[in-house]
């Protein structure tokens, strides 16, 4: 079942995926090798969103193939459990439980589907609390920090899992711009470890600074990619252009 | 750096004596008023004193079928409450039928049925006699089952109004559709609807009177039975009325209080 060395961390293959009877993803065919950081770009609706949330199949593929360290995504849901604890994802909105307390929201799903013991899981919970800088933030609420602070508690509680792949969509579009750099910190530091990572952002100063390679989708399909030198210094599509002079100006 | 509580809630308007005039709660000074003179008469009439000793009689029943229903109405309302808002259709169908049943038939319609058709039915088809379950328990039977689907609708207004990121945040941790509605979604839900649940703890109360036509000797019953011999309906009527102001006026301080508690504690 496992990924043998020479296979990518995350095959997409001929990947389509219907909203009805819009396309909302066109034949997507994409592969991430281990550790390497893939960034995605391109204006609202192209579809980012839906391919990162494919991989970890909160959205189910209408068509094509997803494999991920291995396994291939299907509607079992034992392969969906098991691609889920691989798979962290860190979302626009932080989506924190907000009923429980920092370190509570990174302990639950430690203890509810790793079967971390309780002293195991907060001893995890307060080195990724130092990690990301807010050991002292441990005690409360989600509703009683910052948006940056937020998303570093988010992070945490996924890298608490111990995942093999990191998703981010769009992690610091919710945040002002005083608290962006702290998210971006943590980020960069988690692309030095070597952790896969998949960044739909328009952070030009992750794309510079940490990805190996940047996606630019339209409409539902990859129009191009390749090194960010590449993709911002000398793009190839006129749609790729025509977005990056809107993002650059 | 933390957001501190008191810079979030917005500081309070200054209170002239003229705004605070009208926002004074004049109508519980004219209920508590009511009430005290009923006190009063009960207290230095003994007619009064009889029928308010009467209907006491029956103020344990009300509470006990009041509580017990409930607390199993609660029980029945979560279930279908999480049948409603459940992805298979079988079950989503089941639950919305029962619901779209009961509150489709008028309360008084659906205590009569329950407690003289559907029980005797199912007792029979149990093989037992058809006087085997006692009229309270009846009672209780019919309230639990009207009141499931009322509180069922609250629960899944609550699910509801929870946002999809929640589940989706719980299901990319791998919790499974179970864990997440089990340890994220119901714990925000529960507390969002906290106040709907205790509007129904005071409208139960008040209901549990219509089970009086069950013969079940809570106060409503009570007070009926002694006025068939009394004849004094203006004393009777008017303390059985004094009775259930009072429950729902304590019932409903003490859950504003909880709330405040509760919204305190964050
Ligand atoms: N659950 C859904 N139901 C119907 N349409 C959807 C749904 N989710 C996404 N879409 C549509 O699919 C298209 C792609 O959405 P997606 O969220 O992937 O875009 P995106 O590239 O992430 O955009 P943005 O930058 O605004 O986040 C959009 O047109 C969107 O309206
Ligand atoms: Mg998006």
């Amino acid at each position: 079942m496992s990924r043998s060395a020479s296979q990518p961390m995350i095959l997409i293959e001929n990947v389509s995926k219907y909203f009805g009877a819009f396309r909302a993803l066109d034949q997507v065919n994409l592969s991430v090798e281990a550790g390497e950081v893939l960034m995605i770009i391109g204006p609202s609706g192209s579809g980012k969103s839906t391919l990162l949330r494919c991989i970890n199949h909160l959205e189910v593929p209408d068509a094509g193939r997803i494999v991920v360290d291995g396994i291939t995504v299907n509607n079992n849901e034992a392969h969906i459990n098991a691609v889920r604890a691989e798979v962290g994802m860190v979302f626009q909105r932080f989506e924190l439980f907000p009923h429980l307390t920092v370190l509570e929201n990174i302990c639950l799903a430690q203890q509810k589907v790793r079967r971390r013991s309780r002293r195991e899981s907060e001893q995890i919970a307060w080195q990724l609390l130092e990690k990301v800088g807010i050991p002292d933030q441990a005690h409360k609420h989600p509703g009683q920090l910052s948006g940056g602070q937020q998303q570093r508690v988010a992070i945490a509680r996924s890298l608490a899992m111990q995942p093999k792949i990191m998703l981010f969509d769009e992690p610091t579009s919710a945040l002002d711009p005083e608290m962006i750099k702290e998210v971006l910190d943590v980020m960069l530091a988690l692309a030095a470890e070597g952790m896969t990572m998949v960044v739909v952002s328009h952070e030009m100063g992750f794309a510079r600074n940490a990805a190996n390679r940047v996606v630019f989708m339209d409409q539902g399909r990859i129009i191009e990619q390749g090194a960010p030198e590449a993709i911002f210094g000398a793009p190839q599509h006129e749609r790729t252009k025509l977005f990056l002079s809107r993002i650059l100006h | 750096m933390a957001i501190e509580h008191d810079q979030i809630i917005p500081s309070r308007p200054t209170v002239t004596w003229r705004t605070g005039l009208a926002q004074f709660p004049w109508w519980l000074v004219i209920i508590l008023t009511i009430i005290i003179i009923m006190v009063l008469r009960i207290i230095f009439d003994p007619i009064h004193r009889d029928i308010f000793i009467t209907i006491l009689q029956g103020l344990g029943l009300t509470l006990y079928v009041t509580v017990v229903s409930f607390v199993l109405s609660l029980v029945l309302g979560l279930v279908l409450g999480l049948g409603r808002v459940a992805k298979n259709p079988i079950l989503r169908n089941l639950a919305i039928t029962y619901i779209e049943f009961i509150r489709g038939v008028p309360m008084l319609v659906l205590i009569f049925t329950i407690s003289f058709a559907v029980v005797p039915l199912v007792a029979r088809t149990f093989g037992l006699p058809n006087n085997a379950v006692s009229l309270t328990t009846r009672a209780i039977i019919a309230l639990v089952l009207i009141y499931g689907a009322y509180i069922a609708e609250i629960f899944r207004a609550g699910i509801e109004s929870i946002g999809r990121g929640q589940m989706e945040a719980a299901r990319s941790l791998g919790m499974s559709h179970v864990q997440a509605m089990r340890y994220v979604i119901l714990p925000q839900a529960v507390r969002n609807v906290l106040p709907a649940l205790g509007n129904d703890l005071i409208a139960m109360l008040k209901d549990s009177s219509l089970v009086s036509v069950l013969g079940v000797r809570e106060m409503t019953q009570v007070a009926r039975l002694s006025v068939s011999t009394s004849f004094r309906y203006e004393e009777t009527y008017f303390i059985l009325t004094l009775f259930y102001l009072s429950l729902t006026l304590v019932l409903s301080l003490l859950l504003q209080l909880l709330q405040r508690r509760m919204r305190a504690k964050g």
